[in-house]
């Protein structure tokens, strides 16, 4: 990993909680991840993991009955000036509104339901540059124009003009990646920005994140289910489960030799890695309800490598790094590396 | 996957209310009562109305007197609070009528005369619903003999007749006009409504016409022009339904867009295609997977409909064009009080305004409250 | 009604190489109606149209394609949920021959018990105000093929079959997760023993660790009930695992089908090359190279000549003008509509 410049964001400990009559869903419980310079950070899971409720914490989304309960979300600004803990701002300071779409801006995953059905896609787009830069309206509508190409719009100049139910799934989606990185923003949150799409465009829609991040510098947070969107698109990879991050790395080292059981298992239970006709090797059991976490290692029910005593006792495992910068919360890795000599 | 970030994905929370055990077979009506629960102000409408009707089925035992027992010696007689003493229990001082020489008005002084009052007092034999003997009452005057007097709770009207036993029977009539109207409401509305819904095409587009040249009838005034053209010399009951036709001729358009609207949205639902593709009649999609699924809406349209219902017949009572004497109901009741000078002197005789705005407030809240309850499973 | 390619007619419905189902130019055409007090037909939306195939007995065939391609259309016609526009639909049960597209719909309801279909999403799929017991026995009750005590057994192994307990009969689907809902959805699709099953994109709506329990039952389904499935899907991963042949679609044809195999390994079609290369390959130092440009066609305003034309990046001469037919390449069974390939 590189160290040379600090991370752009930096995620300690994050618990966000969600206080509803069946009682205190911990959606995310001690996520902490650190996000590299200019650099494609990945969190992966399946539904229920907590990455979207991550995301939103980190733009401070989360409504009642969801609240942030500890931890700290540190972004180092590109200029030098003082790390912002953006989980102690207030709701109405004004740095916080200077992050929201200034600094970190944010795709979701239904381009129509982020997208004002009754403003023009130039008004929306212009909207976001007057909030954040101090222009005149022409030059704003210049820069929206701009935009538009950049994300591989044709006609734009029509375009600008034109009402979200007048384009396509994948013209939205490029349209909502103009209006969040308009401002330049130093970080992009993407939540699930290809899932809705067809593949074919969603092979667009990621080449284009990928062109964009590369000429504009900028730092992805990129949130999906699809292991082989995260092997195409992020550097580093943070995979989640039960609202807990099991395994961090580079995504060579954690794709091509996972350490932790689920996502090991995980990556042998999909289709393309079997042979035709096979039987898949399926993770056993169900995804257990956030209400109900088992103790100990919350995965341990499902685990293939499950030792009894050792993995249904006590509080989850903690992280533990490996060399390169590589964590895994598994207290069998430990035991292994150990085993080896104490060589990781 | 849910999206919305109120609360974390669907498949990590089974269930809404209660844990995931204890609510797995719990019925769509248990749920919505569950959460009906939860209103207070619903809940409170409820037991409200439930009392109400039990006031209005069970007139003759919470009246102390028939309601058309008329007394020249109370007419206009201004409400009697009951007091309590240690030596008289609860009673009240009887009252004697006296003429003002200059203007003529009736008033009234308290006489030493003391008219004991009692629970469940045996009263002037009467039968529950002109069928079942009975001489019971709630309460009511205690002493026997012709030299008891009398006691008006809300006083009395201009023939001396109870008010307070007049707004029982008065309940018993209004309460049930609602009712009986959205019985023949509900099944105009949903029928057509049904129809309109799940053949589509152009019986939809012409029902739909007829729906909104309906509903661009004024209302008050056609149910004038209804009410007047029914002969006068009918009896009270064959008019009891010819209102309650009249009133719901207009009524049945709102519960059959809701009906039409519901059905159109349910229909293409994986589970009603699943229905089809399974080789389901048309009867048993409609009746056993499309109809359950917006039964709560229905009964949310409907009750706040009743309050709608139970106006107009007020209306039209009062104007003189639906019920006449010697039927009660709440609006013949108000026809007392055309003249403001009456008013002005006898307010006691608006009563029946009182029980109106509970009425219909009590089924607002009941709708409402329901509305909320209903339909527990609409969201993922 | 030209079937094109060689694909054999009719056949007698007994003989053991019978296909089950012999589609031949299948259409369902949506009209486009004006707006405006007195509507007319100003357009057509030819969701599905000329699709032919064969779908032989026991065998697993693929229909992927993006949004729009008709795949959805294409087997809920055949199934009749949807009326056909045109075409046949032939269906060899064994004893019975019978044109799917022409029966009338009073005379259909035997033949649902012999086709049924899995659907896509498991929170929609079921009735939410029915127990599972009650879902799962609602073909049985329909047809009256059974009651009472028999009744309950035939549930109560068939929810075993799918990986359910018996208790489970009483509770309402909210109370099951993704995948145990879609299990349901399975035991009522096939209590009555079908022939033929339409799975209409089954696996989509479930969770990554999911998806492979539910494929592996299918599986196992399929041996143990001789089922003939009709997989349709957009996911090529799930499609190249569980499938023996695949069709690729595109704006309502079949431009390619062929066995899986040869199908993944040497695609003909250029838009079956275009949907594999944006696959994203889960090897991190395999990078995609995804160049096709453009949007998904609208199947209600086709360009002239081949429909994919515009993105293609291997248009010549004629693929603006003639739309290409669908023709067998060599014997392997492969069949591919592109003018690139004209023998």
């Amino acid at each position: 990993m590189n160290q040379s410049l600090p991370p752009a964001l930096q995620i300690r400990d994050l618990r966000t909680h969600f206080f509803t009559e069946e009682g205190c869903i911990p959606a995310v419980d001690g996520v902490t991840v650190s996000l590299p310079r200019g650099k494609v950070l990945a969190i992966v899971g399946e539904s229920g993991c907590g990455k979207s409720v991550t995301s939103y914490s980190i733009l401070r989304l989360i409504r009642k009955p969801g609240e942030i309960v500890g931890g700290q979300i540190l972004f180092q600004p590109k200029d030098g000036s003082p790390p912002i803990d953006i989980a102690s701002l207030t709701e109405d300071d004004d740095l916080l509104f200077k992050v929201r779409g200034g600094y970190i801006s944010m795709i979701f995953q239904e381009p129509m339901s982020a997208l004002s059905p009754v403003h023009t896609v130039g008004n929306q787009i212009c909207e976001a540059i007057l909030f954040h830069q101090d222009v005149t309206e022409a030059e704003a509508r210049r820069r929206a124009v701009e935009m538009l190409g950049k994300v591989g719009i044709p006609g734009a100049e029509r375009r600008i003009d034109q009402y979200p139910h007048e384009l396509s799934g994948g013209m939205r989606q490029r349209v909502v990646i103009a209006m969040a990185l308009v401002c330049r923003p130093e970080i992009l949150i993407a939540d699930e920005p290809t899932t809705a799409l067809d593949v074919t465009i969603q092979a667009q829609i990621l080449k284009l994140i990928k062109d964009l991040q590369a000429e504009l510098g900028t730092s992805v947070v990129f949130i999906t289910h699809d292991l082989g969107v995260v092997a195409q698109i992020a550097d580093e990879v943070a995979v989640m489960y039960l609202g807990k991050v099991v395994e961090r790395g580079t995504v060579r080292e954690v794709l091509k030799d996972p350490k932790h059981p689920y996502t090991a298992s995980l990556l042998k239970s999909l289709p393309g890695m079997g042979r035709h006709g096979e039987r898949l090797p399926a993770i056993k059991g169900s995804v257990p309800s956030l209400a109900a976490i088992p103790q100990g290692c919350p995965f341990h029910p499902r685990c293939p490598e499950y030792l009894a005593g050792t993995c249904d006792t006590g509080g989850p495992p903690a992280m533990r790094s490996l060399s390169g910068g590589r964590e895994v919360a598994c207290v069998r890795v430990q035991a292994e590396v150990l085993e080896k000599g104490g060589r990781p | 996957m849910s999206t919305d970030v109120g609360a974390p994905a669907a498949a990590a929370i089974p269930s809404r209310t209660g844990d995931a055990r204890s609510n797995a077979t719990l019925t769509q009506w248990q749920l919505i009562r569950l959460r009906f629960a939860r209103h207070k102000l619903a809940v409170i409408s409820f037991y409200l109305l439930i009392l109400l009707y039990a006031c209005a089925v069970f007139a003759e035992f919470v009246a102390p007197y028939d309601r058309g027992l008329a007394d020249v010696n109370k007419i206009y007689c201004p409400p009697q609070p009951p007091a309590y003493s240690f030596r008289d229990g609860w009673h009240v001082k009887d009252l004697e009528r006296q003429i003002d020489p200059v203007t003529l008005k009736n008033y009234y002084i308290e006489t030493d005369k003391v008219v004991h009052l009692g629970f469940l007092v045996k009263g002037e034999p009467y039968r529950f619903w002109g069928l079942i003997p009975a001489e019971y009452r709630l309460f009511g005057v205690r002493d026997r003999g012709p030299e008891a007097g009398r006691f008006h709770f809300l006083g009395a009207d201009k023939y001396g007749r109870d008010v307070y036993s007049r707004l029982m029977f008065g309940a018993r009539i209004s309460l049930s006009i609602g009712l009986v109207a959205i019985v023949v409401t509900f099944v105009l509305g949903s029928v057509i409504g049904g129809i309109s819904g799940y053949v589509g095409g152009a019986v939809d587009t012409l029902i739909q016409r007829v729906i909104e040249i309906v509903n661009s009838f004024p209302q008050l005034p056609l149910w004038l022009a209804f009410a007047a053209v029914l002969p006068p010399d009918w009896s009270a009951l064959k008019s009891y339904f010819a209102i309650t036709i009249v009133l719901s001729l207009l009524g049945w358009t709102g519960l059959a867009r809701v009906v039409r609207g519901k059905i159109l949205s349910l229909r293409e639902e994986d589970y009603a295609v699943a229905a089809r593709l399974l080789g389901a009649s048309h009867s048993r999609i409609i009746f056993r997977h499309l109809l359950p699924g917006f039964t709560s809406h229905i009964i949310v349209s409907l009750s706040l409909s009743v309050p709608g219902m139970i106006l107009g017949e007020t209306a039209l009572s009062f104007l003189g064009l639906g019920l006449r004497p010697p039927v009660v109901s709440w609006g013949v009741m108000l026809q007392d009080c055309l003249n403001m000078d009456v008013v002005a002197n006898y307010p006691w005789l608006l009563m029946p305004v009182l029980l109106i705005v509970l009425t219909v407030l009590g089924f607002n809240f009941f709708g409402d409250g329901m509305r909320d309850a209903a339909d527990p499973y609409s969201a993922k | 009604m030209s079937s094109g390619g060689g694909i054999p007619a009719h056949n007698s419905p007994g003989a053991a190489d019978t296909p089950l189902l012999q589609v031949r130019g299948l259409c369902k055409h949506f009209p486009i109606m004006s707006k405006g007090f007195f509507r007319k037909q100003v357009g057509v939306v030819k969701a599905v149209d000329q699709v032919s195939f064969d779908l032989r007995r026991g065998e697993t065939l693929g229909l992927v394609g993006e949004s729009g391609s008709g795949k959805t259309t294409c087997a809920r016609t055949i199934l009749r949920a949807l009326k056909p526009t045109g075409g046949e639909v032939i269906f060899n049960d064994g004893t019975t021959s019978v044109d799917l597209a022409r029966v009338p719909d009073r005379e259909f309801k035997p033949l649902r018990t012999k086709m049924q279909m899995i659907f896509q999403d498991p929170f929609s799929s079921l009735n939410p105000r029915m127990t599972v017991g009650q879902i799962v026995s609602e073909p049985l009750v329909i047809h009256g093929m059974s009651k009472g005590r028999d009744m309950e057994d035939r549930v109560v192994e068939i929810l075993q079959k799918v990986g359910l307990k018996p208790e489970h009969r009483q509770r309402y689907p909210h109370a099951f997760s993704g995948g145990q809902r879609q299990r349901i959805g399975i035991a009522r699709a096939l209590i009555m023993r079908p022939s033929l099953v339409v799975a209409d994109e089954a696996v989509s709506a479930l969770d990554v660790s999911v998806q492979a329990q539910v494929i592996n039952l299918l599986s196992d389904l399929q041996d143990e009930f001789k089922l003939t499935y009709i997989f349709v899907a957009h996911d090529l991963s799930v499609v190249r695992h569980i499938c023996d042949r695949v069709a690729v679609m595109y704006a309502g044809k079949i431009v390619e089908i062929a066995p899986t195999a040869e199908l993944f390994e040497n695609p003909l079609h250029p838009y079956t090359r275009a949907l594999l290369s944006a696959v994203p390959n889960i090897d991190p130092d395999v990078k995609m190279r995804f160049e096709v440009g453009g949007e998904v066609a609208d199947a209600g305003r086709l360009p002239p000549g081949c429909s994919f034309h515009p993105r293609c990046p291997k248009r010549f001469d004629p693929c603006d003008k003639v739309e290409p037919q669908l023709r067998a390449i060599g014997d392997g069974g492969c069949r591919v509509s592109c003018h690139l390939y004209r023998e």
